[in-house]
């Protein structure tokens, strides 16, 4: 059995709760090399989407340019960044405000 | 090439000339090289411990274009944040991507490939076909590593938007031509791996 020591608790950095608060997202790029196809599999695959939801995506990447495909925590996005990298399609992150 | 398709025991197959397996192999071997030189050899494998460590890779993004397309930026408008991630993931994509590469060449070997023949022998079509059969993980690392392969060719063609494409194949200098022709075929072969997959 142990007691637990009392800690002191410290303000939290405000800096670091607007992170908390402010998600991120993941953006998928259009380029003029990846299938319509890949790109919609790419979807599915990784984040799981319905083919209807992964269709859309890969239309809206097609037709605008590029799209937001997920959101979330700055960790949880790179990591996505990364997978999509490792597929060969281009993602970026940034904060959802831009 | 006989398009891939499902084996009623799983995986999948397709059947290459030998002349597209060789092909095939020599282009995964050339992004292979290309992120090796990135890496530097030896450190092509990614250590866990060393990526932990933060003892990472390069911070500053590649001159080559082509590895510019295969390790992008993760973040558009910091190179401070882009250069901190890719200080500490870069080493493990390419490592990745290196992976993928070597597996696809790996299936071409398995399904027959070697690299014993004479030119002569490849340009008239001699050498039995290669037949490819891949599990589930193959297929991931074909697909990743045609995309590879494909994105390489592109840049080298100068392939920046959708219209590049259609010009560069109703290109008159023949080496042009002749790349794009492959390029196109790369699609198809992709093409054909995904539809497999459904």
């Amino acid at each position: 059995m142990t007691t637990p020591t009392p800690v002191e608790i410290a303000e939290p950095d405000v800096d670091h709760v607007v992170e908390l608060e402010d998600p991120w997202v993941t953006i998928v790029w259009n380029d003029p090399v990846n299938l319509m196809s890949y790109v919609a599999y790419v979807f599915r695959n990784y984040f799981g989407y319905t083919e209807e939801k992964a269709h859309k995506l890969m239309l809206e990447v097609h037709h605008d340019g590029k799209t937001v495909v997920s959101s979330g925590s700055r960790e949880q996005m790179e990591r996505h960044v990364q997978a999509m990298h490792e597929y060969g399609l281009w993602a970026t992150l940034e904060r959802q405000d831009g | 090439m006989k398009p891939f398709k499902r084996r009623r025991r799983g995986g999948l197959t397709a059947t290459f000339e030998v002349g597209e397996a060789h092909l095939l192999a020599s282009l995964a071997g050339q992004v292979v090289e290309l992120l090796r030189d990135r890496n530097g050899a030896e450190e092509s494998d990614a250590d866990p411990l060393a990526a932990q460590l933060g003892m990472g890779g390069p911070s500053l993004p590649p001159e080559d274009p082509v590895l510019q397309r295969l390790l992008p930026d993760a973040y558009r408008d910091d190179p401070e944040d882009a250069g901190e991630f890719r200080r500490f993931t870069e080493r493990s994509l390419t490592s990745v991507k290196v992976l993928n590469a070597e597996t696809l060449i790996g299936s071409l070997v398995d399904g027959g490939l070697t690299f014993g023949e004479m030119p002569d022998e490849l340009m008239n079509g001699e050498g039995d076909p290669v037949e490819v059969e891949l599990d589930g993980e193959e297929v991931q690392a074909w697909l990743r590593a045609l995309t590879d392969i494909r994105l390489s060719l592109a840049v080298r063609l100068g392939i920046e938007t959708d219209e590049d494409t259609m010009l560069v194949s109703a290109s008159e200098d023949a080496a042009v031509a002749a790349m794009s022709d492959i390029f196109e075929w790369l699609g198809y072969v992709q093409e054909t791996l995904i539809a497999a997959l459904d």
